[in-house]
C-alpha cells in the first residue's frame, strides 16, 4: 500500500497541472490567436454599443420585431446567466396551459392570421437561449411585422429569405432563421423606427 | 422518421466505423508501449513523470495492486474536487465571485466527476468559478476517462496473456492514455469547437443592451427585505422592466472537448450541449455525437488487436451497433410524433420546420439530431444533452432510460462500456455452455466459478443500486419532495435519476429537484458503487484470466466472432436488462404513454 501512495499523489498533481492548467491555457492561446471573435462569444455591436451575441437568443414581445422561441429561464426569459429548459413532461397540465397561452398571444397580435402556428414558436427551447426559429415560424410572423412597421409584405419576405440559413453544408441540422440578426436588419431598413 | 433522419443516422455510423480501425490501432500501440512516433516524442516527458513519481515503468502489478492504485487515485480525485469547490471564493479565477459550494453538493459533484458520471445537481454558470471548472472538473474529465480505459486494457491483457501474474502498471497506463490519446484529441477538437463559436475566455460575464424591453414579475420585498405575502399567503409581485442581458462566459471549449471525448457529459453551463456557447452549430453537434462514440468504438478494435484476433472486436462492435441503431430509430420516431394534446399548432415536419415534439429542443437541431443525440449520449455513458429529456414523449424518453438500464454496454463509457460488454460476453458463453453441456470458454480461457461470481457481482450491482435507490426515494418525504412533474412522469424522474447515477451516465430528467442533501448523498452512493463495485470485480477477472493457461481451439469450441455469438450477446444484454427493469418501466413511461394517447 505504501508503495502506491507516493506515485498516486505525485501523478495526480502532475496530470492535474497538465490537463487542468496547461491544456486550457494552450487552447485559450490558440483560440485567441486564430478565432478571437468566436472565443469572445460572437458579440454584436451597434453604434458602438454591445447589443448581444449572434448565438444567444433575446426576448422579443414588440409586434414590430420577429419573436423567438419561448424561454423558460428564470426569473425572466432568455436569461443568459441561467440557461435551461422548462422540463415540463408531455402530460403536465402546465405545459398545455403554457402552449395555449402562447397561441392566444400570437393570435391576438395578428388577428387576421388563421394558419396553424408552427410548433417551435409556442414551445420552450432546451437552452432557453435558442437564437433561431424555423423558417415556418418566421413566415408566420411576416404579416404582423410588416403591418407594425408599415413596410410592404414583399420587403419583409425578401429580408426573411435573405436571413434564412439552409442546413449546414446542405445536410447538417435544420433550416433556421437567426432572430436577432433578422431584427437588427429590420431596424437598419428604417432607422427612424427604432425605439 | 424523415428521410433526412435516416441519412443522418447512416452517415453517422459510416464515419464512426471508418474511424474505429485507425484509432483502435493507435490506442493498442500506445498501451502496449510500442515505440511509435508518439511514444518516442513523449519519452522524455514520460521519464520525468516516472522519476518524480518513483515509478519504474517496466515493473508490473498484480490485479489487487492495480485495483488499489485505481481506487487510491480516484479517492484523491474526490478530495481535490471537493476541496476546490469548498474554497473557490478565496481562490483565483473567480470573476463572478461564486460562493463556496455547499458540503453536500460539493460531495455529490466530486463523486460524480471522478466516477465519469458527471451528474450535475448544480447549474454551472451560477455555481462554479473558472478555476473549479478547469482544475477540478476538466481534470476529472480526463482522469475518469483514463481510469475507464486503463481498466479495460487490463482486462484485455487478462485475455491476451497466459500464466502471467501481472496485468500492467496502473501509473504508466494512466499517464500514457492521458498524454498520447486524450490530450491530443481534446486539443484538436477544442480548437475546432472554437472555430464554430464555442467560447474560450476568462472574461467576466458580459452585459449587453438588448433590442427589446423585457418585463417580468418579481416578488415584492418589505422593508426588512423579506418577500411580501397577501392575505391568502400568495407572494406579492411587481412588474419590472429590463433591457440588459448578462452573457455567461468562461473557458468552455477546452472542457467541452474532453467532456464529449471522455464520455463525461458534465456541461459547463446548466443547459449542457443545448447551450449555443457549448454547441453552436449543427456541425459541432455532429462532431460532438461522433466524439462520444469515437473512443468506445475504437477500443473494440484495440481489443481484437490485443487478443490477436480482430474478428473478436468486430463481433462486439456489431452487437453494440445493432442495439444502438434500433433504439435510435425508436427515439427519433417517437419524438417526431409530437404531442396530441396541443390544438391550433402545426407539428408536421416539412421543408420549413422540423415539427414534432419541440418542447425542450433547439431549432438548429430539430427532431432528428435531438433523438439521435439522446440515444448516443445514453448508449454511451456520456450524459450530455442537446434536448431536455424530461420533456420527451413518454416512449421517446424511455429510450434513454432503457439505454442506460442495459448497463451502459452499448458503446458505453470510454473503457467502461467495453469492460461491461466483455462481462456480458462471459455471461453469454456461460449460458451457451450450460445449454450445450460444455465448460464455457472465451478467447481460449476457461470460464470457471470464480469468474462467474465476479461477473454476477459486476452485472447485478447496478440494478440493485438503481431499484433500491428508487424505492427508497419514492417512499420517503425527502425523496418525493424533489419530484417536479405530476403523475407517472414524476416516478420516471426518480427512476431516471438513480438509473443515471448507478450506471454512471449523468443525464437527467432535469425537472427533478436533486440539489438537496437527500439526493446529493443517495446519488453519490449510487455513483461511487456503480463505478468501483464494477471496476474491482472486472480487475479480479483480469487477474484470474491472466494466470490461466490458454486452451486450444477444438471442434467443440463455440466460435465467438460470428453472427451466432453476436445474437447470443445481444440476447444476453436484453434478457438481463429486461428482467431487471420491465416492472419499473411499466409504472413510469408505459403508463404515461397510454394516458397521453388515450382518446386520440
Amino acid at each position: 500500500m505504501r508503495t502506491l501512495i507516493r506515485p498516486a499523489i505525485t501523478l495526480f498533481i502532475l496530470l492535474s497541472i497538465v490537463t487542468g492548467l496547461l491544456y486550457p491555457l494552450l487552447v485559450t492561446g490558440i483560440s485567441q490567436a486564430l478565432f478571437p471573435e468566436q472565443a469572445a462569444g460572437n458579440l454584436i455591436e451597434r453604434d458602438g454599443k454591445r447589443v448581444g451575441s449572434r448565438l444567444i437568443g433575446q426576448n422579443f414581445t414588440d409586434p414590430k420585431y420577429f419573436w423567438g422561441r419561448p424561454s423558460a429561464t428564470s426569473p425572466y426569459p432568455n436569461n443568459a446567466a441561467a440557461s435551461g429548459g422548462s422540463n415540463l413532461g408531455p402530460l403536465n397540465p402546465a405545459l398545455k396551459v403554457a402552449v395555449e397561452s402562447r397561441v392566444k398571444t400570437l393570435c391576438e397580435a395578428d388577428s387576421g392570421n388563421v394558419t396553424p402556428i408552427p410548433i417551435d414558436l409556442v414551445t420552450a427551447s432546451a437552452s432557453g437561449l435558442d437564437p433561431h426559429i424555423s423558417p415556418a415560424a418566421a413566415d408566420y410572423q411576416i404579416g404582423r411585422v410588416a403591418r407594425a412597421r408599415g413596410l410592404a409584405l414583399e420587403v419583409v419576405q425578401a429580408l426573411v429569405a435573405q436571413y434564412t440559413e439552409d442546413r449546414q453544408w446542405g445536410f447538417f441540422g435544420e433550416p433556421r432563421v437567426n432572430v436577432l440578426a433578422l431584427n437588427l436588419a429590420l431596424d437598419r431598413l428604417r432607422p427612424e423606427s427604432r425605439p | 422518421m424523415t428521410s433526412h433522419a435516416w441519412l443522418l443516422l447512416g452517415l453517422f455510423l459510416l464515419v464512426l466505423l471508418a474511424l474505429v480501425k485507425p484509432l483502435g490501432i493507435y490506442i493498442a500501440d500506445v498501451m502496449e508501449g510500442r515505440p511509435t512516433w508518439a511514444l518516442r516524442m513523449g519519452s522524455s516527458i514520460e521519464s520525468v513523470i516516472y522519476r518524480l513519481c518513483g515509478v519504474r515503468k517496466d515493473e508490473e502489478m498484480g490485479w489487487l495492486h492495480y485495483a488499489l492504485a485505481i481506487v487510491l487515485f480516484n479517492g484523491l480525485g474526490v478530495l481535490a474536487v471537493y476541496a476546490l469547490q469548498r474554497f473557490q471564493l478565496w481562490l483565483p479565477l473567480n470573476p463572478q465571485q461564486m460562493a463556496n459550494v455547499s458540503p453536500d453538493s460539493a460531495f455529490n459533484t466530486a463523486v460524480s466527476f471522478v466516477t465519469n458520471t458527471n451528474w450535475q445537481g448544480y447549474a454551472g454558470e451560477s455555481t462554479m468559478s473558472y478555476l473549479t471548472q478547469m482544475l477540478a472538473l476538466t481534470v476529472q474529465n480526463f482522469l475518469s476517462a483514463a481510469t475507464g480505459i486503463v481498466v479495460v486494457i487490463a482486462l484485455i491483457r487478462g485475455f491476451a496473456r497466459h500464466t502471467a501474474q501481472s496485468i500492467g502498471n496502473a501509473w504508466v497506463d494512466l499517464t500514457r492514455i492521458t498524454l498520447y490519446v486524450l490530450l491530443p484529441l481534446a486539443l484538436v477538437f477544442a480548437v475546432f469547437l472554437v472555430s464554430q463559436g464555442v467560447i474560450q475566455n476568462f472574461a467576466a460575464y458580459q452585459e449587453v443592451e438588448t433590442l427589446d424591453v423585457t418585463t417580468y414579475e418579481q416578488p415584492k420585498l418589505d422593508v426588512a427585505g423579506q418577500p411580501l405575502k397577501d392575505d391568502q399567503g400568495n407572494l406579492v409581485t411587481e412588474p419590472v422592466a429590463t433591457q440588459t442581458q448578462t452573457l455567461a462566459m468562461g473557458p468552455v471549449a477546452s472542457q467541452e472537448a474532453i467532456k464529449m471525448l471522455g464520455t463525461n457529459g458534465g456541461g459547463f453551463f446548466n443547459a449542457n450541449s443545448a447551450h449555443p456557447f457549448e454547441n453552436p452549430t449543427p456541425l459541432t453537434n455532429f462532431f460532438q455525437m461522433l466524439s462520444i462514440f469515437l473512443i468506445p468504438g475504437a477500443l473494440c478494435y484495440t481489443f481484437g488487436r490485443m487478443v490477436g484476433d480482430t474478428r473478436q472486436g468486430w463481433a462486439v462492435l456489431a452487437a453494440m451497433t445493432v442495439l444502438f441503431a434500433v433504439m435510435a430509430v425508436a427515439a427519433i420516431t417517437f419524438e417526431q410524433q409530437g404531442n396530441p394534446l396541443f390544438t391550433g399548432v402545426d407539428q408536421a415536419a416539412n421543408a420549413t420546420q422540423a415539427g414534432g415534439n419541440m418542447e425542450g429542443k433547439e431549432t438548429r437541431f430539430g427532431i432528428a439530431d435531438s433523438g439521435l443525440f439522446a440515444t448516443i449520449t445514453t448508449a454511451a455513458s456520456c450524459g450530455a444533452v442537446i434536448a431536455m429529456h424530461d420533456s420527451f414523449t413518454p416512449l421517446g424518453g424511455m429510450v434513454p432510460l432503457v439505454m442506460m438500464q442495459l448497463g451502459e454496454v452499448v458503446f458505453g463509457g470510454v473503457g467502461s462500456g467495453l469492460y461491461g460488454m466483455l462481462v456480458f460476453a462471459i455471461m453469454a458463453v456461460f449460458i451457451a455452455g450450460l445449454m450445450i453441456g460444455r465448460t464455457p470458454e472465451y478467447l481460449g480461457k476457461k470460464i470457471e466459478a470464480y469468474e462467474m461470481k465476479m461477473t454476477s457481482i459486476a452485472i447485478l450491482v447496478t440494478p440493485l443500486l438503481v431499484l433500491a435507490g428508487t424505492a427508497i426515494a419514492v417512499m420517503t418525504a425527502s425523496g418525493q419532495a424533489g419530484i417536479f412533474n405530476p403523475g407517472a412522469h414524476g416516478f420516471s424522474e426518480v427512476l431516471y435519476a438513480f438509473t443515471s447515477a448507478g450506471n454512471n451516465n449523468g443525464s437527467a430528467f432535469a425537472g427533478l429537484g436533486a440539489n438537496t442533501p437527500f439526493y446529493n448523498v443517495m446519488l453519490a452512493i449510487a455513483m461511487w458503487f456503480g463505478r468501483l463495485a464494477v471496476i474491482v470485480p472486472v480487475l479480479a477477472i483480469a487477474g484470474s484470466l491472466a494466470a490461466k493457461k490458454r486452451i486450444a481451439v477444438t471442434a467443440g469450441t463455440l466460435p465467438t466472432h460470428g453472427p451466432l455469438f453476436v445474437t447470443l450477446l445481444i440476447g444476453t444484454v436484453l434478457l438481463v436488462g429486461l428482467l431487471n427493469y420491465v416492472p419499473a418501466l411499466a409504472l413510469g413511461p408505459v403508463v404515461e404513454h397510454l394516458m397521453l394517447w388515450s382518446g386520440h
